[in-house]
């Protein structure tokens, strides 16, 4: 099957739905780890939408990107609460052990703000690092 | 056989749960997953037989079942953490497992939406508007008087829309309730649906929770039938701050970018999909199955002081000993919080600042530490009380950098709908730049003899600060949002009560 008839798939997968992009959107880009040019003209193709209007769409959000990133990806939470607790003397440590390995993404809350610094890796959830057990995870994943 | 209880939580599993879980089961033992009783610093928190033990490393199992563990905290329930609080969102933490529908029956579960059920939707309205609950997300709008407004309008459709995109730092009470109870979120919008006539409901998840928008699909599966006609489904964010606003939110589940709307009309009139919808936060649409049970309104409104009515569950976070969730009625004091209840901050060192509300909330200092937790006494200190999160920072935080960073949030999660919040927020990153470092020099573009209107001199510090009051005036009342309006909160509340921190 090719890329244009699996996003077909997909789209035609969600018709039911109201409102069906994001939820196109996020299928597509977990299952190709990315929602490019090619993809964003078979989905506004399939849903009677202009390219730009998809585009815009895209773009928009942080959890979409253009290009894939086959990195295995850390997300660290670098908002107040986790900054109360010292993320941020851990970052320079971080980046160092990451290197260009592993993508090292901030983001702004996991909900863990009364265990921080925090950080995710794929589904699993970290709490309570300090720069040991920070690196201990880059160097994991 | 020993029964272990330890909750299944995110943030007991991203302190280690599960693999106490295995320890325990690999002991023999049987272990249930519970939700969490929200004291973090304890978990992994075991359960046995009401005695807890915390915070639990498999290391420690042995120990526990031989009954010479040094980590036991004696009968939870007695907890003076548990013990202060009057928990009505929250009254099954800690005690039922989230999926079970026997134990959400066994404790009250169901008895609101039977009687909703059984009333005249305007009746149901009715009693929420006199429980006197207010909007949980931040904005504290009578909820009573949205359903109101949705059930009179006219519509082939209404919608009735969650909002569970818990973005603000220092919050995780949403995600706490639909991990720990999501039965009675989805009881709470299937009673709202019955009031306001509508007949599908979605729950707006940030995509940061995979734990709670797994346990949420798996509840509405299993209560599908308990609330039909009533059908509820759920989106997923995709990353984006802003979407917490509840017109960017509406926006975002039609499928298009996340940008706010202008208002009027209201979403009450024209919101999903042109239609009237109901927009709550998880906390309003939980508290409703407790207020339409028999004598619930009136309990409701006999708690908090003021016109601030009910429970609130405050979540203490940042530098703090004790973080964790901590539901009471309104009128409790940051001093209370953070000294009595919190035992101060995690590092031992003296408490600099406290943020309550998210990111857009005040910093508020210690001198102000009495002021009583109500939306209309906060909103009289410039500040908010917004969801309820309240982040500690001790005396080696940097004011002047978290100004900057409110302006740098601001910047990177604004929609770009409208210029004070989009343009202004890069602006203030700048300016505090540069009343930070000394001002820049003179442009010298800005310096060549045809510039006629340009300045002819650097500004001073003073007129720096002029002009940051001024950008604050004009992003608090030209925003289209709350994220424009209110990053000069914390901005204010940090040059005012801590100026030597910007120089």
């Amino acid at each position: 099957m090719t890329q244009e008839q699996r996003i077909a798939e997909i789209c035609a997968a969600h018709a039911a739905q109201e409102g069906p992009l994001l939820p196109i959107l996020h299928d597509v880009q977990a299952e190709f780890g990315c929602v490019d040019a090619a993809a964003e003209r078979v989905i506004a193709h399939e849903l009677n939408l202009s390219r730009a209007e998809v585009h815009g769409v895209v773009s928009f959000y942080h959890d979409f990107t253009a290009e894939p990133d086959p990195r295995p990806c850390i997300e660290l939470c670098r908002a107040e609460a986790c900054q109360a607790r010292g993320v941020e003397a851990l970052v320079a440590a971080a980046e160092t052990a990451a290197d260009e390995r592993v993508r090292l993404k901030t983001v702004y809350c996991l909900g863990l703000c009364s265990v921080g610094p925090a950080a995710r890796l794929g589904d699993t959830l970290h709490a309570r690092l300090d720069q040991a057990a920070l690196i201990k995870l880059v160097q994991s994943a | 056989m020993t029964v272990v209880r330890i909750s299944d939580d995110a943030l007991a599993l991203a302190c280690g749960a599960d693999a106490v879980a295995q320890a325990f089961e690999a002991a023999g033992c049987q272990v249930e997953r519970v939700s969490s009783w929200g004291m973090h610093w304890l978990e992994p928190l075991v359960d046995i037989d009401g005695t807890g033990f915390g915070p639990v490393t498999p290391a420690d199992v042995a120990a526990i079942l031989a009954g010479t563990s040094d980590k036991a905290i004696g009968a939870i329930a007695d907890h003076p953490f548990i013990t202060r609080q009057q928990r009505l969102t929250f009254a099954r933490a800690g005690k039922s497992q989230p999926l079970s529908l026997a134990d959400y029956a066994a404790t009250g579960g169901w008895t609101g939406l039977t009687r909703a059920f059984a009333m005249a939707p305007a009746d149901v309205v009715a009693e929420v508007t006199r429980s006197g609950l207010r909007g949980r997300g931040g904005a504290g709008f009578p909820a009573g008087i949205k359903w109101e407004t949705v059930r009179k309008a006219t519509g082939d459709r209404k919608y009735v829309v969650c909002n569970a995109d818990e973005g603000d730092s220092g919050t995780f009470a949403d995600r706490m309730l639909i991990e720990g109870d999501p039965f009675q979120l989805i009881e709470g919008m299937a009673i709202a649906g019955h009031a306001v006539g509508a007949a599908q409901g979605y729950i707006y998840v940030r995509s940061e929770y995979p734990h709670a928008i797994a346990k949420l699909n798996a509840a509405i599966a299993l209560a599908a039938d308990r609330i039909a006609p009533f059908r509820i489904e759920v989106r997923v964010g995709a990353g984006a701050y802003v979407c917490g606003e509840e017109t960017s939110l509406l926006n975002s589940i039609e499928g298009r970018r996340g940008e706010v709307r202008a208002k009027p009309p209201l979403p009450a009139i024209e919101g999903l999909f042109g239609c009237p919808t109901v927009v709550n936060n998880v906390l309003t649409l939980a508290a409703i199955p407790h207020i339409l049970a028999e004598g619930g309104a009136s309990l409701y409104d006999s708690l908090g002081i003021d016109r601030s009515k009910g429970t609130m569950p405050i979540q203490l976070a940042g530098n703090i000993k004790h973080g964790g969730l901590f539901e009471t009625a309104f009128g409790i004091t940051l001093n209370e919080l953070i000294h009595e209840i919190g035992g101060g901050t995690a590092s031992g060192r003296p408490v600099k600042a406290v943020q309550v509300g998210g990111p857009l909330g005040a910093y508020i200092h210690p001198s102000q530490f009495d002021l009583p937790f109500d939306y209309e006494a906060y909103t009289g200190a410039d500040a908010l009380i917004g969801h309820g999160g309240v982040v500690v920072f001790d005396d080696t935080a940097d004011m002047g950098a978290l100004a900057r960073f409110a302006f740098q949030f601001c910047a990177a999660e604004s929609c770009g709908k409208c210029t004070p919040c989009r343009i202004g927020s890069i602006r203030g990153v700048e300016l505090i730049d540069r009343i930070r470092s000394g001002s820049k020099p003179l442009d010298p573009v800005a310096a060549l003899p045809q510039m006629h209107n340009a300045r002819k001199a650097p500004r001073s510090r003073n007129e720096e600060l002029q002009l940051l009051e001024d950008l604050c005036e004009t992003m608090q009342y030209g925003s289209l949002c709350a994220l424009g309006g209110f990053t000069p909160y914390p901005v204010r509340s940090a040059l005012k009560h801590w100026p030597e921190d910007f120089a």
